[in-house]
């Protein structure tokens, strides 16, 4: 069996073992055991695809399996990775380990909350692992289906308003998706669904320019690209913790993976002529985005507006087609997933003990859970791009790639998207001086405890991740730049 | 020089050390870490300097450009790519020398002045972060990695500026100083980015084709890059977050902003030096008129603050408006003709380092002792605080330029190389050097003399008691090691080891330069003297009295702060985020909710149409059947 399958099969297996659960016990027992599995199965594939690629492994995906599934359509399950998809795994299984200590204590229905949880990351894992176009739309249904209960259910605030505002933009979103994937089958002649088989035909020129914004509009709903945006404060906002976690930190990446995969490599003549109006509204997400996140109150609506922001960095460099600024989107992508899902995690610690997201209500915490609130200065200074954690070498990418594409246009635009390094420093500081530092607001406060060790672990992990990607970036950069060849190559020609 | 990884390495270890399992450690075995591995970057700085400077020069006369590590860390492009690395070169062997040893100073003196603190671990934990930051700063191989750590010691300046992070006043300082430079960093990075692509490469030495190339976009991102320097130091109109940054702990300002961050731009000019030079000289005169503006700005400031911190602070920018003047004025890089302000730069970042870290130290010692900033709270401490004294007075004095003293000779070398520019360069620069003495001596007999200490100005029930007394030796020691330092300093041959071209320049002083300026600084100091030597000051007040509407606006730096409070507060949160805010939610969002709504409340219009009665559905069929046949048929 092709090893990539187990991405998929694990989660089955996870998803069985919890419907046989019978204490919160054992639901805690089969999550660890399945999120380390694949954390540990990710982290292997990652090192053998170095090893593989090192010794002269050169097709453009490896581990590559396909079985036909429904043959009149030419529909198979398709699966295979490049270093790009390698780095999307190794990032889902790290939130997901993560957001299940996040959740160590959730109630009630805990069960229920982790059928759901593990059904998301099955659809998360076998998006990123598939090539096939249709398995992959499949895989991101499944993906956002639980999204509705995990918040509708286990949310807080307007939940229900915020689980079906989410639900309904996304499903508009993957209306397009599914009349552009039909049109791709079409256009590339109908014989083949391969995400790979049709990067060798020619998709005519017409079909291209119809089909293009479809899928980037598709794809980039969930990247949070503006005005279609307004899912994600809402949605964030009322999502439980691990929830926004996963949401933020890898379900908005399929946004960004899909628009890069498919829309770009599979429709460059579209990309070409419908470039520079997407460019514009992700110039305009960035920096949006960032004014935003400056006069928000809640801290879940900061961070959602600070991930449309960073989010919409990740399609700008895209759009700015040149290898350093492709490579640099993916690792925005990484970065970006770690940060955020820190920056959720902590927040839902927080709001845990002081039931209250608003920062006019909270003071001086950095005396009363001074774990917590150290991880949030962190966290707050990898989202600005302090060296040495991973925002800047993310950032830096981005905007020496871009800047290396010397069309005036884009010189423009790459200027306008730096200015956001400035404001993110206003309301990141703007928060950790109002919640962490002075004196404590209200003296309720100071009977709150501090973090317990399974949170500790979430937020120990993800540090390290941050800090490991921000002091070592070079193995990561070569391993998505040798991926982003293929694709770019496509673009430019 | 294998051994300069270590100087790195040493303080980053230690920050790890610290910053992981400080809070386990006793106070004093924290503070023990971390100033344990300055002495051992100090050792390791001045063996670097000594084998660096004793290794010889090379066949052309100029020292060698060492690097003993330069690793590829972040690839962006086949020839952009961000190197760790170290440089050894005259400057950045000076810097390693300068920063180690204000950085032990300080990591000694804290020991006296932080006791008892809360989070003592952490400040030594930020003490080490910044101080490898800062070498890293100035052993930088390429200008990314410059940025690096340029970043690194804001980060470090924010945290240590906000230490005591329960003062509201503290929190908001360190977020402006953030902030501010942060604004400033933006043209940095994108003066780096227009470097990066027109020179091809990160490197301090793209080739010479590509600069030819470049064009007008060298002189450009040269600018921007200055946009930067003058970002961190303090340069007029970025000045404003130096100020507020004096709600630090003393010590952080000694080291961070009098001696070592501050000066980063006139070291980043410096590094750019050869390329200023030879293909921006337009920009280099904006250098110079930018430091000028400061340099008179600040010391008018200076001379009627009434925090001593604030005094200070302003005289520092002051100074480091000097040092960006004598590196504008030059014309050539040959230090016999119009080249001299390089050599003069360097040397005068090099003995204000010192003494202005001794004068803050000194001040350290006096609000320890006062328990508090204000001038109104102190008169009369030299008979209590001998050893502040002497030092402090020796500060005064090397800062006003007398000899023998080590601030004459450089800054008699910066007003000889602005009199070499042009006579008004000359005269403007001598005109606030007499300031300068004027407004130090003004502070030097506020806190000293000032006739009788008079207790503490809110009426302390216990003031008998609480007479101030003098700091422990933990912090007189630093004193007095600084202050031997300014006394020799001026004798160093620096010129032997750093200038313009490389070549041994051997400084003579201009007599007609030195006596001008030492006749003006003594006029300073006795004007100083006669109006504030004694309790009462009728001269002074008087003044102030006189032009009260003058003396107020300069009491408020001339409003600059609300200057730019209005831009920030005013414009951009009110004028530009709430209103993006708010068409977010109520355009955007309704935009979407309006949609939704209409599909429901279309819905509910059209649910009527599945009635169940057969009837309704013959009429829809026979009215669809005509409309159809008529649309058919037209």
């Amino acid at each position: 069996m092709n090893v990539l399958s187990l991405f998929v099969l694990i989660p089955l297996l996870m998803l069985a073992a919890l419907w046989a659960a019978r204490s919160v016990g054992q639901v805690r027992g089969v999550m660890v055991t399945g999120a380390s599995l694949l954390l540990i199965l990710s982290v292997w594939l990652a090192t053998d695809y170095i090893g593989l690629r090192h010794s002269g492994a050169a097709d453009e995906m490896i581990y590559t399996a396909s079985v036909s599934w429904y043959a009149p359509l030419h529909i198979c399950y398709s699966v295979g990775v490049d270093g790009i998809s390698v780095v999307m795994l190794l990032l889902s299984s790290i939130i997901v380990f993560t957001g299940t200590f996040a959740s160590w204590r959730l109630k009630p229905l805990t069960k229920e909350y982790f059928l759901w949880f593990t059904l998301l990351s099955l659809g998360v894992f076998g998006f990123f692992i598939s090539t096939d176009l249709f398995t992959m739309f499949m895989f991101y249904e499944v993906a956002l289906i639980p999204m509705y209960l995990l918040i509708g259910v286990w949310g807080s605030g307007r939940k229900e308003y915020a689980a079906m505002k989410l639900t309904l933009m996304l499903m508009g979103g993957s209306a397009f998706l599914l009349i552009g994937i039909l049109g791709i089958f079409y256009g590339a002649g109908g014989t083949t669904m391969n995400l790979l088989e049709i990067a060798r035909l020619h998709i005519p020129y017409e079909m291209q320019r119809l089909f293009f914004p479809l899928i980037f509009l598709g794809f980039g709903v969930l990247g949070a690209l503006f005005p279609f945006h307004t899912w994600s404060p809402d949605g964030h906002a009322s999502a439980p913790t691990a929830v926004s976690m996963l949401h933020a930190g890898v379900l908005m990446k399929l946004g960004g993976y899909g628009c890069f995969r498919v829309a770009m490599y599979l429709m460059p003549e579209g990309a070409a002529l419908w470039g520079d109006v997407f460019l514009v509204l992700t110039t305009i997400s960035v920096i949006y985005g960032a004014f935003s996140a400056v006069v928000q109150t809640d801290l879940k609506y900061i961070n959602a507006y600070s991930s449309v922001s960073h989010c919409g960095l990740v399609l700008f460099a895209l759009l700015m087609m040149t290898r350093t600024s492709c490579t640099g989107a993916i690792l925005q992508m990484l970065s970006h997933g770690l940060m955020t899902a820190l920056f959720f995690a902590l927040i839902g610690m927080i709001y845990g003990r002081t039931h209250t997201r608003d920062v006019r209500l909270m003071g001086g915490l950095m005396k009363i859970m001074p774990f917590l609130a150290v991880g949030y200065v962190i966290a707050g200074l990898a989202n600005l791009g302090l060296p040495g954690l991973s925002g800047f070498v993310a950032e830096m990418t981005v905007f020496v790639g871009s800047f290396q594409n010397d069309d005036t246009f884009h010189r423009v635009c790459t200027l306008v998207a730096t200015t956001s390094i400035v404001v993110t420093a206003v309301y990141i500081l703007r928060v950790v001086g109002k919640i962490l530092y002075g004196s404590v607001q209200n003296p309720e406060h100071l009977k709150l405890t501090d973090a317990t060790w399974d949170e500790r672990v979430a937020v120990i992990c993800l540090i390290a991740c941050v800090a490991g990607l921000g002091l070592a970036p070079f193995w990561a950069s070569d391993l998505i730049s040798q991926s982003v060849e293929p694709i770019i190559s496509q673009l430019i020609k | 020089m294998e051994h300069t990884l270590f100087i790195l390495l040493l303080p980053f270890l230690s920050f790890l050390l610290l910053g992981l399992a400080g809070m386990r450690m006793k106070p004093t075995t924290a503070g023990a870490v971390g100033t344990a591995s300055l002495a051992g970057v100090t050792v390791l700085s001045y063996l670097t300097a000594f084998r660096y400077f004793a290794g010889g020069r090379m066949a052309d006369g100029t020292f060698p450009t060492l690097m003993p590590y330069n690793l590829e860390w972040l690839p962006f492009t086949s020839n952009l790519h961000i190197d760790m690395g170290v440089l050894l070169d005259p400057i950045s062997v000076m810097m390693l020398v300068v920063i180690s040893t204000v950085s032990l100073m300080v990591h000694i003196y804290s020991f006296g002045y932080m006791k008892g603190e809360r989070g003592f671990q952490r400040y030594y934990a930020f003490l080490s972060l910044f101080t490898m930051s800062m070498l890293g700063l100035v052993v930088a191989t390429n200008i990314f990695q410059m940025y690096v750590f340029w970043e690194l010691v804001g980060v470090s300046s924010y945290l240590l500026i906000g230490f005591y992070y329960t003062k509201p006043e503290a929190i908001a300082a360190s977020k402006k100083a953030f902030i501010v430079t942060r604004f400033a960093d933006l043209g940095f990075l994108i003066g780096i980015l227009i470097y990066g692509y027109y020179a091809g490469t990160f490197s301090f030495t793209p080739s010479s084709a590509a600069l030819a190339a470049a064009g007008v976009m060298l002189p450009l991102a040269l600018g921007l890059m200055f946009v930067g320097g003058a970002g961190k130091s303090a340069m007029f109109p970025l000045h404003i977050w130096l100020p507020d940054a004096m709600e630090g702990p003393t010590p952080v300002s000694a080291l961070i902003h009098a001696a070592t961050m501050v000066v980063v731009g006139v070291y980043l000019v410096a590094r750019m030096f050869p390329l200023f030079v030879g293909y921006a000289p337009q920009t280099l005169h904006i250098v110079a008129w930018v430091g000028v503006i400061t340099a008179f700005y600040a010391a008018s400031v200076a001379c009627v603050q009434s925090d001593i911190k604030r005094v200070l602070a302003f005289s520092t920018i002051s100074q480091i408006g000097f040092m960006m003047v004598a590196l504008g004025v030059c014309t050539s890089s040959d230090p016999h003709t119009g080249g001299l302000g390089y050599m003069a730069s360097m040397f005068h970042l090099f003995t204000h380092a010192m003494f202005k870290a001794l004068l803050f130290l000194g001040a350290g010692c006096i609000i320890h002792a006062v328990h508090s900033n204000e001038m109104s709270a102190m008169g009369g401490l030299r008979k209590y605080m001998p050893v502040t004294h002497w030092t402090f007075l020796i500060a005064c004095l090397a800062i006003s330029g007398i000899p023998p003293f080590s601030g004459f000779f450089s800054k008699d070398e910066i007003l000889t190389a602005c009199f070499r520019f042009s006579p008004v360069m000359g005269w403007v620069m001598t005109g606030i050097a007499a300031m300068t003495a004027f407004y130090m001596f003004r502070l030097y007999y506020n806190i000293f003399w000032n006739g009788e200490w008079k207790g503490l100005s809110h009426g302390d029930a216990h003031a008998e008691s609480h007479l101030p007394h003098e700091a422990p030796l933990a912090m007189t020691l630093p004193l007095m090691l600084l202050a031997a330092v300014t006394c020799v300093a001026g004798f160093l041959p620096f010129g032997e080891f750093v200038s313009s071209d490389g070549q041994a320049y051997h400084i003579h002083l201009d007599t007609q330069v030195a006596v001008t300026s030492i006749v003006i600084a003594v006029l300073s100091i006795a004007l100083a003297t006669w109006m504030f030597a004694a309790r009462r000051q009728p001269v002074a007040d008087k003044l102030a009295h006189t032009f009260s509407g003058l003396h107020r606006a300069v009491y408020h730096r001339f409003y600059m702060d609300e200057a730019w409070l209005f831009v920030t507060k005013k414009i951009i949160f009110r004028c530009v985020s709430t209103p993006i805010a708010w068409w977010d939610r109520h355009v955007i969002d309704q935009f979407f909710n309006f949609t939704a709504w209409s599909a429901h409340a279309g819905a509910d219009e059209i649910q009527d149409m599945q009635s169940g009665h057969v009837q309704q559905y013959a009429i829809w069929f026979l009215a669809g059947t005509l409309v159809l046949t008529l649309v058919l048929l037209w």
